[in-house]
């Protein structure tokens, strides 16, 4: 359960007597972020100088070192989603529901710079900044479904139901992912449009085919750092609350013994 | 399990009947809807005519919102939320009751608006078989989102605003589908329609399932 | 005390949003007691019956009612339960009849088990076929009475049973307790008409800030007059 060894953040088994962390970030994280951060210039030297434009896409093919990684891992981000879901309905603790939360926003996040890039590459390719591309229509689809997520997680109630609405939420939206990505295939299957998706794999080659990998390599790793972090803040927050009612409890038999 | 699901929407049924929300106030906004779209649209250039479909679906969600609002609102008065966890009742029968409550109304609804749109958008209506089953699929698939997330709004105090922006997205696929086979049926396009309405179908079955098996977290857990 | 008490706990916390309106409360209720909870506006009253009921789960401390472990699985003593709260549990659109019918089938009771529950809440029946929404609150009330007695719960819950009731609807609410009590049911009630719950009542469990204040077995009636001015 837990994600490094310095910090258990699982709520059900966490000592309440340990030290209270008082940041989110431990070697692993900083060793994540290192790496991160090493990746990213080295993505950006190799995507913008040392790569050659591509034959087809020309220069535009730089956009896609950054596109494809960054809807990937909002992918991999909305399964994480929801196979925390699942498990907090099962498990009920609060590590899961936590985990839910945190790689959905982070999701939402890689989303809205995908469609951002995706509209880039739109400008420069089609003269327009949106045409109804499948991928990326898709793509909005989806970021709105978990901006619903989102919304609903702020709502204030109470921790439990807060959990059990957005895993229901969490569930129900991963599941409609194919089926959004199917039914708008099919209805932009007459318009065929080129497409900054499903370009990648065929024809690349050399620094090309690393580059995007590397891409992909550099927005995983870029993902799990920021997951951390985040997680670790989602939990840090519940713990505050928590401190909070400890004092709302005794503040509240106190009332019990004024009177 | 059946015989309580009836129960629930036998009383849903009755309750819609005494209060006539959705006679009353949603079947207008839906003709609301069709002289809007008109008004938006310019009816001289058979723009219309050629949309009838997506519309008519259009206005087919927005009205479901309101009937999913309404169906979950009765049953946040005076408690009764609270008495429907007290009972006996499988929150499967609950939901599955909540959900052929809420197809009975948009049904009734639909059929007045196909007329509605037939006659204002000069659409004359055909390919009965597709259109039916179309109908009836993507009937079932709406409301049996819309019943899960129905109950989400419920507990949500005060974010009831939050179920369009639920629904709506969800309900992407299921407007998709259903104005192309609508289109087929009104042949204002080629093709075969049977596709779309299989894909209703297979989005009608999910949704029913995993409302069914997720109404029981939803009702327990509040 | 019998051996399985119908309600047993200990340090029990409930949050009401994020609020402790129960902040530890230790409780032991024996099988056919009828124990009457007291307590200012605020003192947690409403809060420990929902709990009891499996409406509220148990976030810290032991609890269990009816050999049901609240803090895990709170919806496996809800049928078990009656409960009579603020509201009335009743469709305001639908006619006493149908609320009755609705309610005793949904909680595995027949037609019958309802009707016969209307009649001894003294619901006359011109009323039954009047919609819910045009009663008057005490009728509400009776009627709101009924559907928990139809499904003859094993532990009652009633947060201010005699509230909106006229002098005979209160005696009638007694009656029905003290007969539940008699055929092995258990009561919980709250109340702030001391002077007649006291009457009733076996035991009565003083609440306060969320925690139990006083707990007095035995006291029923005998020393009324001190606790009326409270």
């Amino acid at each position: 359960m837990t994600i490094d060894g310095s910090v258990s953040p699982s709520g059900a088994v966490a000592p309440a007597r340990s030290p209270a962390p008082t940041s989110t970030s431990s070697r692993a994280t900083r060793i994540l972020g290192t790496v991160a951060l090493v990746g990213t210039a080295a993505l950006v030297v190799f995507g913008l100088w040392i790569t050659p434009p591509d034959a087809q896409l020309g220069e535009t093919i730089r956009i896609l070192y950054m596109h494809v990684p960054t809807v990937s891992a909002a992918y991999v981000a909305f399964i994480i989603t929801a196979v925390a879901s699942v498990a907090y309905l099962w498990k009920r603790t609060e590590f899961w529901d936590l985990l839910a939360a945190s790689s959905a926003e982070i999701g939402v996040l890689f989303f809205a710079l995908t469609i951002f890039n995706g509209m880039l590459w739109g400008r420069i390719t089609w003269g327009v900044f949106w045409r109804w591309e499948p991928r990326l229509t898709t793509t909005t689809v989806l970021f709105l479904t978990y901006l619903g997520y989102l919304a609903v997680r702020r709502v204030p109630t109470s921790t439990r139901t807060r959990g059990t609405v957005s895993a229901v939420i969490g569930i129900l939206a991963v599941v409609n992912i194919p089926i959004t990505h199917k039914a708008v295939d099919w209805w932009r299957g007459l318009h065929q449009e080129k497409t900054i998706f499903g370009t990648v794999d065929p024809e690349m080659q050399g620094t090309q085919l690393f580059t995007a990998y590397l891409g992909l390599t550099v927005f995983l790793v870029l993902f799990a750092w920021l997951l951390i972090h985040r997680f670790r803040l989602a939990w840090l927050t519940e713990r505050a609350e928590e401190q909070g009612l400890d004092a709302a409890i005794a503040e509240r038999r106190a009332e019990g013994s004024l009177s | 399990m059946i015989r309580d699901a009836a129960l629930v929407a036998s009383k849903d049924l009755r309750l819609e009947w005494r209060g006539r929300v959705g006679l009353g106030q949603v079947l207008p906004f839906a003709l609301l809807c069709v002289l809007l779209f008109a008004f938006a649209l310019d009816p001289d250039r058979g723009v219309l005519q050629r949309a009838t479909s997506g519309l008519f679906w259009m206005i087919v969600l927005f009205a479901a919102v309101l009937v999913v609002q309404r169906s979950f609102s009765v049953e946040g008065e005076d408690g009764v939320l609270d008495a429907l966890r007290l009972s006996g009742l499988a929150p499967a029968s609950v939901y599955l009751g909540k959900v052929a409550a809420i197809v009975v109304q948009l049904l009734a609804l639909e059929a007045l608006l196909l007329v509605a749109v037939a006659v204002l958008y000069d659409t004359t209506l055909r390919g009965w078989g597709l259109l039916l089953g179309t109908v009836l699929l993507a009937t079932l698939g709406i409301a049996g989102a819309g019943a899960t997330y129905g109950v989400v709004g419920l507990r949500l105090q005060g974010a009831e605003t939050l179920l369009p922006l639920l629904l709506l997205p969800l309900l992407a696929p299921v407007l998709i589908g259903a104005t192309r086979a609508g289109d087929v049926a009104l042949g204002r396009s080629a093709g075969p329609g049977w596709p779309w309405a299989a894909m209703l179908g297979i989005f009608a079955v999910v949704y029913v399932s995993l409302g069914a098996i997720l109404f029981r977290p939803l009702m327990e857990d509040l | 005390m019998a051996p399985a008490p119908v309600v047993h706990l200990r340090g029990a916390v409930a949050l009401v949003d994020r609020f402790p309106a129960l902040a530890g409360v230790d409780l032991d209720v024996g099988a056919g007691e009828v124990v009457l909870v007291r307590g200012a506006n605020g003192a947690g009253k409403t809060t420990l019956l929902r709990t009891c009921a499996g409406l509220l789960p148990v976030t810290a401390g032991d609890a269990t009612v009816l050999g049901v472990d609240l803090a895990r699985t709170p919806a496996a003593v809800r049928r078990r339960v009656g409960l009579l709260g603020h509201a009335t549990f009743l469709y305001a659109d639908l006619t006493v009849s149908e609320n009755v019918r609705f309610w005793a089938r949904a909680s595995g009771a027949t037609q019958e088990d309802g009707r016969a529950a209307l009649d001894r809440l003294g619901v006359p029946s011109r009323l039954h076929h009047l919609a819910v929404r045009s009663l008057s609150t005490g009728q509400r009330r009776r009627v709101s009475f009924a559907t928990m007695v139809a499904r003859r719960p094993e532990l009652w819950l009633l947060d201010e049973p005699h509230a909106g009731l006229d002098a005979e609807g209160r005696d009638l609410v007694d009656g029905l307790v003290a007969e539940a009590a008699g055929s092995g049911a258990t009561v919980l009630f709250a109340s702030h008409e001391l002077d007649r719950a006291e009457r009733v009542a076996h035991r009565i469990v003083t609440l306060a800030g969320g925690v139990v204040q006083s707990d007095e077995r035995d006291a029923g009636g005998r020393d009324a007059g001190l606790r009326s001015d409270w």
